[in-house]
């Protein structure tokens, strides 16, 4: 078996130092100042799904991403860690895209790929959810758009026979399974597998990996109403940070009198404490 | 005809999840707020579901919308989401609200996919604004930033809702109104080839259900040891409480990440939270800062759990986890 896949990847600030986002007040934008980029976490499980396929039977992977330019960094990880090719969906005409319109780029991406290369996707594989945004849509809504079926949470892989797979997804207490067959697209979690660590040797070979930016000419396929800002039904109105702030009493002394004080709560907020 | 908001009942083990009846409670409200007679209606699909259906009405549904086959006894994407958005493309409803679950996040955008439609994703609130259009409140960075989303031009307004973020009303005697959806254009789909559901796995849960809990004592990465996390565990069955994690506690292998707090985890709003050895990262404030009465130990007193806690002690967790089970056990002599 021969598998092409394609892993979608996304450039996110170190989810680490999410407590120095703050709200530029007068501009009503985020301020991330000084907060590392970062290949987004999961989506290294999902790349790694990718090169276990790989080394299992043969095939490709090809890393994409629809991102500002400066995203060519993690792409260049991506190639590093061991994809084969990358591209990077970078517009401004991309700019401002929810899930619904970013989904739809990424489509027209994979579509274009296709055809250049001669071959279809076999896995489009995603990390569940992006460490900033967090919504977790994408990869449903890029199996919609492909009309491939789709699966989120994905926990287990496992080869049944080389055309057939046996798939888990999480739920609240307990899990799910299918039978699946390619084409497919999954959005994988952060227990399917553990990373590779980046090696040396990688790093040197990614330098003569391609890496390919593609603007909006370069996908002339997509329709400019699914597109960036204008192709995202979803708009952001006011941000805030909220207020969490609470009184904060200090509960001093012995660790004896500490624990009476804290029954002492515990009883005056209607839980029973020994009957 | 008067203007509705959908809420998709989800299934679990051939029960409506909780999760339903609190999105329900919170349509209710909104269907007020928007006035002109607006309805709250429920979106069913699964196997044998006439009887649940009734639990729908109670919690305000009008009408309830049915699909009712074995073949959609397990929930796919293939199946269900054409179902969903071929009906909500037929009756229009204003607003259409998912459970925020593993189905849900997978089904929800799936079905705003086809209709081409905005859904805000995981919200911790959902308003209208002036035009009485759907105003959500979503979280991003973890927590440490809310945004409101509008679906300004496209119907409906979707949008998804963990567990547990509102609460859910008392129900009221009602009849049931169900309508059955056709499913003879979906007999292809049923059985197309590329994806089956095999079945449905559950661990039974251990101990009390983290929403049900009056009382949780939360452990993170300062709880150091298993040992500890086993007194934890002790101290939860001793009030009648449960345990609750956050990710480094998952990641040193003390506990599962069924009961793991926060953004990646479930909201929660128990009478009285106290959390031993958790420093207090947004992420994780995030599922709990509903509580009624934060208590918090931790050696540091730079933690940002302070921040958000009624009460704080800054001590060892090693010291006051054994002395509060100490403590409580002499009560209950």
């Amino acid at each position: 078996m021969t598998y092409n896949i394609a892993v979608c990847v996304k450039p996110v600030p170190d989810p680490k130092h999410y407590d120095k986002v703050t709200i530029d007040p007068v501009r009503k934008t985020i301020t991330r100042t000084g907060i590392p980029t970062l290949l987004n976490p999961v989506d290294k499980n999902a790349l790694e799904a990718a090169l276990q396929l790989r080394e299992q039977y043969t095939g490709t992977v090809t890393a994409i991403s629809m991102a500002p330019p400066d995203a060519g960094e993690i792409l260049r990880e991506a190639l590093a860690i061991g994809a084969d090719e990358a591209y990077l969906l970078s517009d401004r005409a991309f700019g401002g895209a929810d899930t619904l319109a970013t989904s739809y780029t990424l489509f027209h991406g994979l579509k274009k790929l296709e055809a250049a290369k001669g071959y279809s996707f076999d896995f489009v594989l995603c990390g569940c959810e992006s460490a900033d945004g967090a919504t977790a849509q994408v990869s449903s809504q890029l199996g919609e758009w492909l009309g491939y079926p789709h699966l989120w949470n994905v926990f287990s892989l496992q080869e049944v026979d080389p055309k057939t797979f046996s798939i888990k997804t999480k739920l609240e207490n307990g899990y799910m399974e299918w039978r699946a067959q390619a084409p497919l697209v999954l959005g994988v979690s952060r227990e399917l597998n553990k990373p590779r660590f980046t090696s040396v040797m990688g790093i040197m070979k990614a330098k003569n990996k391609p890496l390919q930016v593609w603007g909006r000419e370069d996908l002339p396929e997509a329709k400019d109403e699914f597109l960036g800002l204008k192709g995202s039904p979803t708009q952001p109105g006011e941000i805030f940070t909220p207020d969490m702030k609470r009184s904060g009493k200090v509960l001093a002394g012995t660790p004896e009198e500490i624990a009476g004080r804290i029954v002492t709560i515990l009883r005056a907020n209607g839980v029973v404490v020994g009957g | 005809m008067s203007k509705k908001i959908w809420v998709h009942a989800e299934v679990a083990d051939g029960k409506i999840a909780n999760v339903t009846y609190e999105l329900l409670s919170k349509a209710y409200d909104l269907a007020g707020e928007m006035g002109d007679g607006t309805e709250v209606e429920a979106t069913l699909v699964g196997s044998g579901l006439e009887e649940e259906a009734g639990h729908l009405a109670r919690f305000g549904a009008k009408k309830i919308y049915l699909a009712d086959d074995s073949k959609l006894k397990l929930y796919s994407p293939v199946i269900y989401a054409p179902i969903l958005a071929d009906l909500a493309a037929a009756n229009s409803p204003e607003i259409y609200i998912f459970g925020a679950t593993a189905t849900g996040s997978a089904l929800g955008p799936a079905v705003a996919a086809r209709l081409k439609t905005g859904m805000a994703a995981h919200c911790v609130n959902l308003l209208l604004d002036e035009r009485k259009q759907l105003k959500a409140l979503v979280p991003s960075f973890g927590g440490k930033v809310i945004g409101e989303i509008l679906c300004p031009s496209k119907l409906p307004q979707m949008a998804s809702v963990k567990p547990g973020i509102f609460v859910k009303k008392d129900p009221v005697p009602m009849p049931k109104r169900v309508e059955k959806v056709d499913l003879g254009v979906y007999e292809k789909l049923f059985d197309a080839k590329g994806l089956e559901a095999v079945g449905v796995v559950r661990r039974p849960p251990e101990g009390l259900p983290l929403n049900e809990a009056q009382v949780v004592l939360c452990g993170g990465y300062g709880i150091g040891s298993q040992e500890n996390w086993n007194t934890l565990e002790k101290l939860a069955h001793l009030l009648g409480g449960a345990t609750a994690s956050t990710r480094p506690a998952v990641d040193e292998g003390w506990t599962g990440e069924h009961n793991m707090v926060g953004t990646s985890g479930q909201s929660i709003r128990p009478k009285v939270y106290i959390g031993f050895g958790i420093s207090g990262a947004t992420h994780h404030i995030c599922g709990m800062n509903e509580s009624g009465v934060v208590i918090s130990v931790n050696r540091d007193e730079e933690s940002p759990i302070f921040q958000v806690s009624d009460f704080l002690v800054q001590g060892d967790v090693n010291v006051i986890l054994p002395a509060l089970l100490e403590a409580v056990k002499s009560e209950m002599e």
